[in-house]
């Protein structure tokens, strides 16, 4: 896999970018993190008020306030190294649909509390294990940060392993609820861990310990032993692994036309 | 309450005080009266958040651990340092950095003492937490999410308190 074709979408650097193929791969990977923890904490500050009891509604709206920050800091560390004159919102913001870099398990719509939790529970296992393989990465920025992420993640993790087993057991409807939605996110449940371009690079320059193909083989070696302990199917094979962050679906479009809104609205406002 | 010394011989009055009397320990100092805008009941120094103070040329540079990555309250301690510190009349700088990640060991005897005083459980795995109000230990986890980042929700079956409580780091 190369990395031009993604990149001009994914990163529309300016003409004038200097990256080497080392920085240019770091940069994806920062952008890849970054995009899958702003998706996902949008997709759950959907919930925000909705939520099914008050303090799941608070424990989602605080998990999507997690996952903006640390994009935001993910997107920080891009910025820093691109240099291309972007600052974080415009990275967050002023790209179109097309260029986000996320995975397409989180291109679907957020769906009922069953396939929320499903995805969030699929993304926390696969997040944890891309954290894992950063911890001593030679990028010093992203090891300090991977460090702090790594303790606040913890606190995500338990809760959606809480609702797993809350879901699986908890009778006919929700367990029933929680079927569907791993078979229907299943093949899409890889992407998070599907091999970026500049993979060749990563390792090389001893960013990220072992190849992709490895951190999934664990993950999935360690969500297979839990699926299968509450009785429930372990995780297929990836579908089109390819196209795993490139190939966005309207259920995106949607939320992008969504997070953009203010953004477009009024150029250059704060808030 | 900073009294500006009169200038030296031979050197203009220019009502701020010389770099010389500028110390880490007095920075830190006004830093014990800044606070976190959620835990009026702590500074920051007890906090833990200060991860250095460094006195370059001259100007002053204070670098802070973020609680949370997410912390909203950030901006706010930002501008809040810098307004304590400008009565050293020197530049002040102010950054955030994970040179080190905050966990809950950079507490302080007095900022525990601190969370129980703003009824708060200082930061304690689940089964040590202990009432803020009456002390008892008959408490039970409501939720591992709180109202803001860094703490959860609990309920005392002793006093029949709800209070929260910080997440261990």
């Amino acid at each position: 896999m190369t990395l031009d074709g993604v990149e001009p979408l994914a990163m529309d650097f300016g003409g004038g970018s200097s990256l080497d193929g080392r920085e240019r791969a770091l940069a994806l990977l920062l952008l890849s993190m970054a995009d899958d923890e702003f998706v996902i904490g949008f997709s759950d500050s959907e919930w925000t008020g909705i939520g099914p009891i008050l303090e799941e509604d608070v424990a989602i709206s605080s998990l999507a306030q997690d996952e903006l920050g640390h994009a935001q800091a993910l997107y920080g560390l891009f910025v820093d190294l691109v240099a291309d004159g972007r600052d974080v919102d415009a990275v967050a913001y002023d790209r179109p649909p097309e260029g986000s870099f996320h995975a397409r398990l989180l291109d679907h719509p957020r769906g009922d509390w069953a396939q929320t939790i499903a995805r969030r529970w699929i993304y926390e296992t696969a997040d944890a294990a891309r954290l894992a393989a950063l911890a001593e990465t030679s990028h010093a920025p992203l090891r300090e940060l991977v460090a702090k992420l790594r303790r606040e993640e913890r606190y995500h993790l338990l809760h959606m392993d809480a609702w797993l087993e809350r879901l699986a057991e908890g009778g006919e409807g929700p367990r029933g609820r929680l079927v569907a939605a791993l078979e229907l996110l299943g093949p899409d449940a890889g992407t998070v861990l599907a091999p970026l371009p500049g993979e060749t690079a990563l390792l090389r320059h001893g960013i990220l310990a072992e190849p992709w193909s490895a951190i999934e083989a664990r993950w999935r070696a360690e969500t297979s032993t839990k699926l299968i302990g509450l009785g429930l199917e372990a995780l297929p094979a990836t579908r089109d692994p390819e196209t795993a962050r490139t190939a966005h679906s309207d259920a995106f479009r949607a939320l992008h036309e969504e997070f953009t809104l203010v953004r477009r609205s009024e150029a250059g406002a704060t808030w | 309450m900073v009294t500006t010394p009169p200038a030296a011989p031979g050197l203009p009055a220019l009502g701020l005080v010389p770099a010389a009397r500028i110390t880490e320990t007095r920075v830190l100092a006004i830093l014990r009266r800044v606070h976190d805008p959620e835990i009026p009941t702590v500074s920051i120094v007890d906090l833990g958040l200060v991860h250095a103070v460094r006195l370059d040329g001259d100007g002053v540079a204070v670098e802070l651990l973020p609680t949370f990555v997410a912390c909203p309250a950030l901006e706010v301690i930002r501008a809040t340092v810098s307004e304590a510190l400008a009565v050293l009349g020197r530049p002040v700088r102010v950054e955030f950095t994970f040179a080190e990640p905050w966990t809950t060991d950079r507490l302080t005897e007095a900022g525990r003492a601190g969370l129980r005083v703003a009824g708060i459980a200082p930061p304690a795995d689940a089964a040590d937490v202990r009432c803020p109000f009456c002390e008892s230990s008959r408490v039970a986890m409501d939720s591992a999410f709180g109202p803001t980042l860094c703490r959860s929700l609990f309920y005392c079956r002793e006093c029949r308190q709800p209070f929260e409580a910080f997440k261990p780091l």
